[in-house]
């Protein structure tokens, strides 16, 4: 499947919760299916999205926490897994995008192409819930259940290693992270959006 | 161990007047006590990672969530979390108020730890981090107070260097 048509399936359940994702394709993709205020786009530090993700999810249990990640930036900091795992916040989903390759520099393949297992991975680290999917129609049912499940899910969904003609968002880096923060601060006071 | 639990106590007390909520660490011989007393504390979020890059992730999120988050790392951790340091605080103007233990620095005895300490000042000078040095017990709580107000006011990692005058007693 397209990423483009994974994210537009589970937009739905992005839309009205925090979410955050790395850099490159994944980010310009979402932003381009609508950019809110809720959604940080992580536009450097590989690896540190899901990372982010908990520490937001760990000083806001109350709100769900998204975060959107990909096979090239989980791979340099797997030991985000074991974190993630050792503490488990049942309001944190981690979604990666594996699409086997580092698409945004030119698109090298990653160690998922020659067989790592990213899934394999998460489980043995310890994640209590681990989905994978392939079709836009089972990422949308493997979201909408592990937010139901209020238990710590990584989903690791196969994409093809194909983005957006243009990675061009018409949002400053710095303009996104105070409108983010700003949203939350929101989000705390119960005076949503 | 010779690890002063009454100076650990000092800073510990001191983040729990600056409002620290959740803390980030990796086991340290100097940062034991304080680590300890983190994950005694019901209302501590105790976050132990598997490397430090992590923890700016984790204080980067804090911050935007609204909760005040302090690092605990030797400065060889600093070392690692360098890129982060660069890529994601300063970047993106996140506050972080690292606690570091300043190994190798005058009177270590373990020859491991020399060139980190050697390289330890000039690299946080080349970030443009500013530096408390906490060698007494009697202006812990001031500097840990005035290094998260400076962080909090400039956006800025400050980085608050843990001697061995203050944490070691031999």
């Amino acid at each position: 499947m397209l990423r483009a048509d994974a994210l537009q399936a589970i937009y739905p359940e992005l839309e009205h919760r925090i979410v955050v994702t790395i850099m490159g394709a994944v980010a310009a993709e979402l932003y381009m299916l609508g950019h809110r205020h809720n959604f940080f786009y992580l536009e450097h530090a590989m690896g540190l999205a899901s990372s982010m993700g908990l520490g937001i999810a760990l000083s806001m249990p109350g709100h769900k926490v998204i975060v959107i990640d990909g096979d090239g930036s989980l791979l340099m900091n797997l030991g985000t897994l074991s974190t993630m795992a050792r503490y488990k916040p049942g309001n944190l989903l981690h979604i990666v995008f594996d699409n086997e390759s580092l698409l945004s520099v030119g698109g090298f393949p990653t160690a998922t192409a020659t067989g790592t297992n990213l899934a394999g991975i998460a489980r043995a680290s310890g994640v209590p819930r681990v989905a994978e999917t392939n079709t836009p129609e089972n990422l949308k049912a493997a979201v909408a259940e592990a937010l139901a499940s209020n238990t710590l899910t990584t989903i690791i969904s196969k994409v093809e290693a194909i983005g957006p003609k243009s990675f061009h968002m018409d949002l400053p880096l710095l303009e996104n992270r105070f409108q983010f923060k700003r949203c939350l601060e929101a989000l705390q006071k119960g005076s949503v959006r | 161990m010779p690890v002063s639990v009454n100076n650990s106590k000092l800073i510990y007390d001191a983040l729990k007047a600056c409002d620290v909520k959740i803390m980030s660490a990796l086991p340290e011989t100097w940062l034991v006590h304080l680590i300890r007393m983190a994950d005694e504390d019901p209302d501590m979020i105790l976050v132990r990672l598997a490397k430090e890059e992590e923890g700016i992730g984790i204080s980067a999120g804090a911050h935007l969530a609204g909760a005040n988050s302090a690092l605990l790392m030797q400065n060889h951790g600093f070392l690692a979390a360098i890129n982060p340091i660069v890529s994601l605080a300063l970047l993106y103007k996140i506050p972080l108020l690292m606690l570091i233990s300043y190994r190798g620095h005058m009177g270590e005895k373990d020859p491991w730890q020399t060139q980190g300490g050697m390289v330890t000042e000039p690299i946080l000078h080349a970030l443009n981090i500013p530096i408390w040095h906490l060698t007494n017990s009697g202006d812990v709580y001031q500097r840990l107070k005035d290094a998260q107000t400076l962080a909090n006011a400039s956006l800025h990692p400050v980085a608050v260097l843990l001697s061995r005058e203050l944490m070691w007693e031999d």
